[in-house]
């Protein structure tokens, strides 16, 4: 059999982190936080964006896409289904936090809170009466719903209707680190810290039993109904969760641009969170997150060639979906263990 | 609030029959894909947007119409009409192909899974789109009257004007022409074999390749021909119109029950009016919305449609 190696950095990776013990895992994981956390300071280097202002470009679309589709993830990757509407709660988190800012006086980390709530809660209403659907039809539902909540904020007169929402208040300092317009850099690392705690969140649940009921749910629905999981539970826990991590975001988001309008949140959002998980590995974290970098950042990169940056995304679409199918970064094949397994012993 | 329904309720069901026939076309492209695939072609509505530029090109480009030049009468009406039809089904039709050819075909023989099969789809409909907005520098355009919208006749207070009429009779002949194909031709009765049992079609020797490549040219000849009736009526067009009509034509679908072509013909109807009606009551900026809860609503509670098959229990 041909072993193919020499493109497997996912193997590469696990490889890496087994063979580790802890103190040395502890270092490769600060070491590499560190390295990230450095990544505003290389505006200057090849990774410069010619148009866009790099650090904001690190913030939103490359961070802020990151977040979304490791909660998106959740629902698609760890539970297998179909959510074309995930725009819906960015767009209910950013909202919050627009309508509370501008009338009361609380300040972003205060708004959080109320902001995943929300989303939480219009992920429960949501998902009670859909979730029973299955397949390209939850896929339908939810890219309704998606498009009902940004019509309702389009036509309503307590969202200003297309004028959008100025003025958002900007997150206050936190101790020495202050938040800038012009200099983003501390937006970033609450970003990254954001991801890092998704992250830490999906690992925690992933080898508990929330995860194991995920993974029977997205293998075979009606077989882990009969082992006695209760699906429709665990179900709207999965979409409710990635609903969080939206409403997360959208808070996030609606503090750092100042201004929102319903044309921020429209299905293209939903589509190209969706092409970042699969493109990078369903499933697989670190391939979710890879996938949400090179796909925000890249339209960016490649402004010089500006009118046509989404007809070259479209393309690198198509292209790496027909040559991997799997992602880049694909979820590792739990048969492919088991059989090595079989041949060792 | 329905003063205006009852007003004009016959202008408006005229209005809303031929809307509706519209959506029937374009609903065929996304109920035939799904019958034979079971699969969303996402990248319909972008098939259809490029139908309407086919009838744009013809009368402007080929017939050296432009917006204040007289419209045609008599033969040369008809020639013309015909001409663009044929084109935009043309234009249309070969587009589908092109995106089975570059964006399902591959991934299909590959067997792999759906959602890389779905966001290819997704990237090539993004792209179709990026090269229209990019030939048309993102601009609406305009197309130049051939047909001159002339009243024939009132019917209680109604005026029924000759666009609609020919788009009323012409997509029902297209339409009886399509459903008899499928029904009647060696090729159709391939089509719903394949459409019942992919396996079992194989097994009795029906090319599963022309099969597919048939279907989306089917499709995309009907989604064509709306393409051409859209621009009769409303006479505009622009790189992104493919989105609101390619998402109430896929409701329309699911509403008749998606994978039956008949469930097309009547979901589409139905939606049309039921659209119309609505603007005309809560106003045209919450058509979309209404669009969007009929079909939750549908899923929910009639998740087959009106006259579908189960869907959730034939699929493996």
């Amino acid at each position: 059999m041909k072993i193919r190696n020499y493109w497997n950095l996912r193997d590469w990776g696990a490889n890496l982190w087994e063979g580790a013990n802890r103190p040395k895992r502890v270092a490769i994981a600060l070491g590499s936080i560190f390295l990230v956390g450095l990544l505003p300071f290389a505006g200057a280097s090849f990774l410069a964006t010619p148009i866009a202002a790099y650090d904001a470009v690190l913030v939103y679309p490359v961070g802020v896409f990151v977040l979304m589709a490791l909660g998106l993830n959740i629902v698609v990757g760890k539970s297998g289904m179909l959510d074309l509407g995930y725009v819906a709660f960015f767009a209910i988190g950013a909202y919050t936090m627009a309508l509370m800012g501008t009338h009361t006086g609380l300040n972003t980390w205060e708004i959080m809170p109320f902001g995943i709530g929300f989303a939480m809660l219009a992920g429960v209403l949501l998902g009670l009466p859909t979730l029973r659907l299955r397949g390209d039809y939850l896929a339908i539902v939810t890219l309704g719903f998606g498009e009902i909540v940004r019509l309702v904020v389009l036509n309503s007169t307590w969202s200003k209707g297309p004028n959008g929402i100025a003025n958002i208040p900007m997150p206050p300092d936190i101790g020495p680190l202050k938040f800038k317009l012009d200099d983003q850099k501390v937006f970033f690392w609450v970003v990254v810290t954001m991801i890092l705690l998704t992250i830490w969140m999906i690992r925690r649940l992933s080898v508990r039993r929330p995860g194991r009921a995920w993974e029977a749910i997205r293998q075979d629905e009606d077989a882990a109904e009969l082992m006695g999981v209760p699906t429709l539970k665990y179900k709207i826990w999965s979409f409710t969760l990635g609903a969080a991590v939206g409403g997360a975001a959208g808070v996030l988001y609606a503090s750092k641009n100042l201004f929102i309008a319903p044309e921020m949140f429209t299905l293209n959002v939903s589509i190209l969170i969706l092409s970042c998980v699969v493109f990078g590995g369903i499933g697989n974290i670190w391939g979710v997150v890879v996938g949400a970098t090179i796909l925000g950042y890249l339209p960016d990169r490649i402004r010089f060639i500006s009118d046509a940056r989404l007809l070259v995304f479209g393309t690198v679409l198509v292209v790496v979906m027909n040559f991997r199918p799997d992602g880049l970064l694909p979820r590792k094949k739990r048969e492919k263990a088991i059989v090595k397994k079989e041949v060792n012993a | 609030m329905f003063a205006v329904l009852i007003d004009q309720f016959w202008s408006l069901t005229i209005a809303g029959i031929a809307l509706g026939f519209i959506y029937v076309l374009i609903s065929l492209g996304y109920t035939m894909v799904y019958g034979v695939l079971r699969m969303i072609n996402f990248a319909n509505s972008e098939i259809f947007m490029w139908g309407t530029f086919g009838t744009v090109v013809t009368s402007r480009d080929i017939f050296h119409y432009t917006q204040t030049s007289e419209p045609a009468t008599g033969a040369k009406l008809a020639l013309v009409l015909i001409t663009s039809l044929l084109m935009s089904m043309l234009v249309a039709g070969l587009t589908a192909v092109f995106v089975e050819f570059v964006a399902y075909r591959r991934l299909r023989m590959k067997g792999t899974n759906r959602l890389a099969t779905l966001i290819s789809a997704i990237g090539i409909s993004i792209a179709l789109q990026e090269v229209m907005r990019l030939l048309t520098s993102s601009r609406p355009v305009g197309s130049p009257r051939v047909l001159e919208k002339i009243i024939l006749t009132e019917v209680w207070g109604a005026n029924i004007r000759l666009d609609t009429v020919i788009t009323i009779i012409a997509a029902a002949i297209i339409f009886f022409l399509l459903e008899r194909f499928i029904k009647l031709s060696r090729m159709g009765k391939a089509i719903r074999a394949v459409s019942q049992n992919e396996d079992a079609a194989k097994l009795m020797g029906v090319n599963l390749n022309r099969v597919i490549t048939t279907t989306f040219l089917v499709g995309g000849l009907a989604t064509g021909a709306a393409g051409f009736f859209y621009i009769t009526v409303f006479e505009y067009t622009k790189f992104n119109i493919g989105f609101t009509m390619g998402m109430a034509a896929f409701t329309a679908a699911v509403l008749g029950g998606i994978g039956n072509i008949r469930g097309a013909f009547f979901g589409g109807l139905t939606l049309g009016l039921l659209e119309v009606y609505a603007s005309a009551v809560l106003g045209t900026q919450w058509k979309a919305v209404t669009v969007f809860i009929v079909l939750v609503l549908v899923l929910l509670f009639k998740p087959n449609g009106l006259f579908g098959e189960a869907v959730q229990t034939t699929r493996a």
